[in-house]
């Protein structure tokens, strides 16, 4: 079997918007190579569609502070609040620099960036909605994605398209690069590298209704566990309320930020009972469990599991004109059909495609759908990834976008948040890993040095048991779906953990149908199954051992976040023995004390 | 309402097959189903074998053109309901381009024709002053909206015969990428790019068959563009 082999300075894994950003970053000082299991432009930042915050302050008075205090909120006072403030007050910059390099984000009339309110982005002192979301229309981060893939163009970045990293070399407990398939051939390569950057996006796949690509398989933090190195925080993951009914497709929080409201099948707008200030415009872990009770307590259309989002103009009108909402200049917030169309066109066409539902004309039926890992690889602002609870640094290796945990999102992420974290961090990851390999010599290759990703393929394709891989697939989803979702008890989630360990054993014992080498996608289906699993279990023990509901994580039998006993972060290791070693390090706190959180 | 649908789909796998074969699978969907969904049920109980492209599942990210019925459409935005199932529903790779495996293709000249026409914003005049955004107006942005909605899927430039005939031919999407930096107000290198379509491989090699603007997922006006691009290119002018 033979082995080609690369040598670049910096290799990032990932071709997402943080992959790009860093790419840009890294490619003017160092050599680098981007390696993506899907072209560049097929990456999920692209699916991205309400905005990214930044607080210019094109359309109404704001500031990087609140924007930092908001995110602090936001976080449940998970986040670290050193990071935030970093991220926030960069936001405006690099909002800037996307601009300039060509993204078409909507205009004012002034020529100005377009701005939206957003979910828990608020003006500090009047504690209303602030237009903060820099969009262009709902395809926003398909806007991204395109200019930072065109820019890497122009600047002739180095792509390996379509291959799949299979496994990180560590040498000296330094990263020296990643083995990956080349999927069109299913040959091995090995990428040599002084530092490697990881970023592949998240995991939602994990749960069966979700958001969330194909692709979106935990592929980075599973290879870091392998590694003995830990996650952080992987019992906070976002549900997004409004998923399509049973598709999970994203109906952008924008459409709320253009005046849309959440209705039961009472016809009430409910969320003036769970979040009286902001409505439907509260964070999003607040929206998904106010529509989680309401469900429950049969209030769901029909009885059914679902509620209604409502964007029709008359409706629109009507709560902007209870709320005593404005324009800019004064006026009383009014839309017709044409605004709603001009400024939502992807999610009309959602609608229309999937549902056959006009939105301009009928509520949309939607259900929380899962969204977005705020936990992930433990990195600090620097982006350099961590080995442990006293922030040791792992020389040589970095993460930044969704598989990252710097962490800006804590316990629960704001809208809008996501995008900003990319190209920020994506960025620094870009300047400090190229800065790193200037002062690095490659570490010597050990001569297995693929030896490992060889056999697990290889173990997936002579494994002759009788276990279907999408069977298996779908009971993990389920599983988490149903006992390590929106809200999770005791019992459940130790029902899952002991599923999904069962499901992990079932794998052994799985058979796939393909064996050949060309575009084998039966065998990377199964490998990123065993990823998913990875996660499945970790999340799931790092949920069971947190005694309290903070943001994302809810808990039946824990309804109240704890901070004398549970104001730290979650790090997960996997032993080789399987065991799971959790330990925590404490949230950085620096000007905002953590207070009761009403929106 | 579970019915029973029978997709008939060309198979080639380069590694047994000499010439690709149609082979066909029944299976139990929805009316709602996707041509994704049904594709991924047989991968996943009938044919692991089976191979195709995907990622995000609702027609945003460009990976899953294939042609339905000889039309092509993205396998994720074709939904049952719409087409006849009371027959065998075709499915097979776009043309034009090498065959890989099964559904598909090898869309390197794709990409190669994309990046010819210097598909990236260009402007070195010095930046604002104050380091903030260039101004436009919602009108100069409304000017080429309709082209930045282009995920690369391939439909427009594989469903042209010009393409066909001559894989030189930038094609559609090239066009439709170009079109999006002519006519955005803060670009400078408009003269350059049409300089490139104007040339052998460029617009003029568009005979109007329509066949790009009816495949095209995200409904850009893709004929328009090229007919725009065209007046460019023999008035000199941009408006
Ligand atoms: C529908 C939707 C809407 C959203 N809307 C917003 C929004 O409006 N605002 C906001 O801030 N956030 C939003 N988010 C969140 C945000 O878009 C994502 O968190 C973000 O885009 C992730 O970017 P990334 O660069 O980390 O990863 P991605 O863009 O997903 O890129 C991951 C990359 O890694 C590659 N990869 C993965 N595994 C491997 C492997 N094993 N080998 C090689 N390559 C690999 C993939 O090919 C891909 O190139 C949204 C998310 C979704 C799902
Ligand atoms: S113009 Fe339309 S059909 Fe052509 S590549 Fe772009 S999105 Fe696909
Ligand atoms: S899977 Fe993304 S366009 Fe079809």
């Amino acid at each position: 079997m033979s082995i080609k082999t690369h040598q670049y300075e910096v290799v990032i894994v990932g071709a997402g918007g943080a992959g790009l950003m860093a790419a840009l970053y890294a490619s003017k000082k160092a050599s680098t190579a981007v390696i993506s299991k899907l072209y560049p432009s097929r990456s999920h930042t692209g699916a991205a569609q309400g905005g990214i915050s930044a607080a210019l302050g094109n359309i109404e008075e704001d500031r990087p502070e609140w924007h930092t205090y908001d995110t602090v909120k936001g976080s449940d006072y998970l986040g670290d609040q050193d990071a935030i403030e970093f991220m926030c007050f960069k936001a405006p910059e690099l909002v800037y620099e996307l601009e300039h390099m060509g993204l078409p984000f909507d205009r004012t009339p002034e020529g100005r960036i377009m701005q939206r309110p957003f979910g828990g982005h608020t003006n500090n002192e009047t504690g209303k909605p602030v237009r903060r979301a820099c969009h262009a229309a709902d395809r926003t981060g398909h806007m991204i994605l395109q200019t930072l893939y065109q820019q890497c163009i122009k600047n002739n970045v180095t792509f390996f398209d379509e291959f799949q990293v299979l496994d990180l070399i560590m040498v000296n407990g330094k990263a020296a690069g990643v083995v990956a398939i080349e999927i069109a051939t299913g040959d091995i390569h090995v990428f040599h590298a002084k530092a490697v950057i990881l970023a592949t996006g998240g995991w939602g796949r994990v749960w069966e209704i979700t958001s969330n690509a194909y692709a979106y398989t935990g592929d980075a933090p599973a290879m870091i566990l392998r590694k003995g190195l830990p996650v952080e925080d992987m019992e906070f993951f976002q549900f997004h309320p409004t998923g399509i009914y049973k598709l999970g497709i994203l109906i952008t929080e924008g459409v709320r930020g253009e005046g849309g409201v959440l209705i039961n099948d009472k016809g009430e707008r409910f969320m003036e009972r769970y979040a009286p200030h902001v409505k439907d415009l509260a964070s999003r872990d607040v929206v998904s469990r106010a529509m989680y009770i309401e469900m429950k307590e049969g209030r769901g259309i029909n009885g059914q599991r679902y509620l209604y989002l409502d964007v029709r103009p008359e409706t629109v009108n009507k709560y902007a004109k209870i709320d005593g909402r404005t324009n800019p200049d004064g006026t009383p917030y009014q839309v017709t059909a044409e605004d709603i169309l001009r400024k939502l066109p992807d999610i009309i066409d959602f609608c229309k495609t999937y549902l056959g539902v006009d939105p301009v004309k009928e509520p949309m039926p939607v259900q929380p759908t899962a969204h977005y890992a705020m936990g992930g690889i433990p990195t600090n602002i620097k982006t350099e990834v961590l080995a442990d609870e006293k922030n040791t640094v792992v020389p040589g290796l970095y993460a930044a976008g969704e598989n990252a945990c710097v962490s800006v999102h804590g316990a629960n992420r704001l809208g809008t948040n996501s995008l900003l974290d990319l190209v920020v961090f994506g960025k620094e990851a870009g300047i400090h890993a190229a800065e790193y390999a200037a002062g690095a010599q490659f570490e010597p290759l050990p001569d297995d040095a693929a030896d490992y990703a060889r056999s697990q393929l290889d173990a997936i394709l002579n494994s002759k048991g009788n276990e279907r891989v999408a069977d298996i697939a779908k009971e993990m989803k389920h599983e988490m779906m149903d006992k390590v979702g929106v809200f999770r008890t005791e019992e459940g989630m130790q029902e899952a953990l002991d599923k999904i360990r069962e499901l992990k054993e079932r794998f052994k014992h799985i058979h796939i149908d393909d064996h050949g080498k060309v575009f084998n996608t039966d065998l990377l289906t199964a490998w990123e199954l065993s990823n998913l699993l990875d996660v499945a279990e970790i999340t799931t023990a790092s949920a069971l051992a947190r005694k309290e509901s903070r943001g994302a994580h809810s808990r039946d039998d824990y309804p109240k976040r704890d901070d004398q006993n549970w104001l730290k972060h979650t790090l997960a290791w996997r032993r080789e023995n399987g065991e799971i070693e959790l330990r925590y390090k404490p949230v950085v706190i620096t000007k905002y004390q953590p207070k009761e959180r009403v929106y | 309402m579970l019915e029973k649908v029978t997709l008939k789909i060309l198979r080639y796998n380069p590694e047994k097959d000499a010439q690709p074969h149609y082979e066909r699978y029944t299976v139990e969907a929805e009316p709602t189903d996707r041509i994704l969904d049904v594709l991924e049920k047989i991968k996943a109980y009938q044919d692991g074998t089976l191979t195709f492209r995907r990622s995000c599942a609702h027609g945003v990210c460009g990976s899953c053109a294939m042609r339905i019925n000889g039309r092509n459409r993205l396998a994720c935005k074709t939904l049952l309901k719409t087409l006849d199932t009371s027959k065998e529903i075709t499915v097979e790779p776009i043309l034009g381009l090498p065959r890989v495996k099964d559904l598909i293709v090898d869309m390197t000249t794709f990409f190669d024709n994309y990046k010819k026409v210097m598909p990236y914003f260009i402007n070195d005049e010095p930046l604002p002053e104050d380091g903030r955004e260039r101004l436009q107006s919602p009108e100069e942005r409304a000017r080429f909206d309709d082209t930045t909605k282009c995920i690369l899927c391939g439909a427009c430039t594989t469903a042209c015969p010009t393409f066909w005939a001559d894989n030189s031919y930038v094609g559609p999407s090239a066009i439709v990428n170009a079109h999006r930096f002519i006519f955005d107000s803060r670009d400078r290198a408009a003269a350059e790019r049409l300089k490139i379509l104007a040339g052998d491989s460029g617009v003029f090699r568009c005979r109007t068959a329509f066949n790009c603007t009816e495949a095209c997922p995200r409904e850009i006006k893709i004929t328009k563009a090229i007919a725009e691009v065209k007046r460019a290119i023999i008035t000199g002018r941009l408006d």
